[in-house]
C-alpha cells in the first residue's frame, strides 16, 4: 500500500515508461496515443486513441497500459477512443527524436487540405546520413503506419512513419 | 436492428468483404512493393471493419467477432462490388479504385453526420483511406498512360461500373460517376445499378472459407 496519494504525474511518468509494441524505442506518452489521465483516488481513468485501426498491437498496448497503472499503485479503467483525435502530429518533439535516433523518418506535418501522391515523394531527410537524396520506394510498408524510401546518397532503405 | 446499426453493418460487410479480397494477393502479387501494399490495404479494412463492428455489437449486445464469422451468408450486406472473387490484375486495380472513390464520397457524407460516434469513426477512417485512394489513382494513371494498359483498365471498369454504382446510395451516385468519368476523360454507360442486397454465388463461397476455422472449433473457444 502507498503512502501517499497517487497524482496525475506519477501516472504520466508510469505510462511515459511503456514502450510502443512496434516501436519500443518510443514511448505510448511520446507517440501522443494518452489522452487523458484523471485520477480519483486509487481509480485511474485513462482515454486512449489507436493509431491504426487495424494495429494489432492495439490489444497489447490496452494490457500494458493497465499493468503499468497497477504497478504504480492504481486500479486502471481503459477508455479506448475511436474518434478522430489523434494524428500523426500528435508526435512529440521528443518522439520524433527517437524516431529518428531508431532509423526511422519522423511523419511530416498534416498537410493543410487533401493529402497528395506528390507530398509522399518529396525528399523526406535519411534518419541514417542525413541526405535529402532520398525517393519514395512504397506508400505501403511491413506495419500499417510506415511507408519505405531508399536514399540514393548512402544507399540504405529506410522507413517513415506514415502521415496521417 | 435500427437505422444506424444497418449502416454500420452494411459499411463494415464492405470493409471486411473487400479487405478479404484484398489479402488474396498476399504472396502472389505481381511484385513485392504490391504484395506489401495490398495485404497492408487488407489490414486496414479489415480493422475499419472492426471497429465499426464494435460500434455496432454494443447496439446489438452482441461482439465484434460474432457480427464477423457467426451470421448466415445470406445477412450479410456488403455491396456486390467486393464479393466478387480474385480478379486479374487491371480488373484488382479497377475494383479498387472504383471502390475508394465511392468510398470517399460516402465517408464525406458520413463525416458531417450529427451522429458524432460515427463521424469521428468515419473521419479516422478517411485519413487511412486517403493512402488507399493515393495507390489505386498511382495505378488508374500508371495503366491509362500505355495502350493495352488502357484498353484493359477501360474493359475492367465497363465491366464493374453496375457494381461500383451499387456501392452508394441514389443520391450520391452521380458525384461517383462524375468523379470517375474525369478521370477516364471517357462518359460512362448508363446501366443500371446491381443494387444492396444483391449476393453473388462468390459471397457463399468466400463466406465458407472466411469462416471455416471458426465453425470447426468447439464453442466457446478462446482466440
Amino acid at each position: 500500500m502507498r503512502a501517499t496519494q497517487l497524482t496525475e504525474q506519477d501516472v504520466w511518468e508510469a505510462l511515459a515508461r511503456v514502450p510502443d509494441p512496434e516501436i519500443p524505442d518510443i514511448s505510448l506518452v511520446d507517440l501522443g496515443v494518452i489522452k487523458s489521465a484523471t485520477v480519483e483516488g486509487r481509480r485511474v481513468r485513462i482515454e486512449f486513441t489507436p493509431t491504426f485501426m487495424g494495429c494489432p498491437a492495439l490489444e497489447r498496448m490496452r494490457a500494458e497500459i493497465a499493468a503499468a497503472i497497477e504497478d504504480a499503485g492504481g486500479e486502471p479503467e481503459i477508455e479506448v477512443r475511436l474518434d478522430d483525435s489523434w494524428s500523426t502530429d500528435k508526435i512529440t518533439p521528443e518522439g520524433r527524436d527517437k524516431l529518428r535516433a531508431a532509423g526511422f523518418a519522423p511523419p511530416a506535418p498534416r498537410p493543410a487540405g487533401k493529402l497528395e501522391l506528390v507530398q509522399l515523394q518529396r525528399g523526406f531527410r535519411c534518419p541514417y546520413c542525413g541526405s535529402t537524396d532520398t525517393q519514395l520506394d512504397n506508400i505501403f510498408g511491413p506495419t500499417p503506419c510506415r511507408s519505405i524510401r531508399y536514399c540514393n546518397a548512402c544507399r540504405q532503405p529506410f522507413e517513415q512513419f506514415k502521415t496521417i | 436492428m435500427s437505422e444506424r446499426t444497418d449502416l454500420l453493418l452494411e459499411i463494415a460487410d464492405d470493409e471486411l468483404f473487400l479487405g478479404w479480397r484484398d489479402s488474396e494477393w498476399t504472396g502472389i502479387a505481381p511484385f513485392l512493393e504490391e504484395d506489401v501494399a495490398l495485404s497492408s490495404i487488407a489490414q486496414n479494412e479489415i480493422g475499419h471493419a472492426r471497429a465499426l463492428y464494435e460500434l455496432a455489437a454494443a447496439e446489438l449486445g452482441t461482439t465484434a467477432d460474432e457480427l464477423a464469422f457467426d451470421r448466415r451468408p445470406e445477412e450479410y450486406r456488403c455491396t456486390s462490388l467486393v464479393q466478387l472473387r480474385r480478379l486479374e490484375w487491371a480488373r484488382t486495380i479497377a475494383r479498387r479504385w472504383l471502390y475508394e472513390t465511392a468510398d470517399e464520397i460516402r465517408l464525406g457524407a458520413l463525416k458531417a453526420s450529427d451522429d458524432l460516434e460515427i463521424a469521428g469513426i468515419a473521419a479516422k477512417m478517411d485519413r487511412e483511406e486517403a493512402y488507399h485512394r493515393i495507390h489505386a489513382e498511382m495505378w488508374v494513371d500508371r495503366l491509362l498512360a500505355t495502350g493495352e494498359g488502357r484498353t484493359r483498365l477501360d474493359e475492367a471498369v465497363d465491366e464493374l461500373w453496375p457494381y461500383a454504382l451499387g456501392v452508394l446510395d441514389d443520391e450520391l451516385r452521380p458525384e461517383l460517376r462524375a468523379r470517375v468519368e474525369a478521370r477516364l476523360q471517357r462518359t460512362l454507360a448508363d446501366v443500371e445499378p446491381v443494387p444492396r442486397g444483391v449476393h453473388e454465388v462468390e459471397l457463399a463461397e468466400l463466406w465458407e472459407e472466411m469462416t471455416s476455422v471458426r465453425r470447426s472449433a468447439p464453442a466457446g473457444a478462446g482466440w
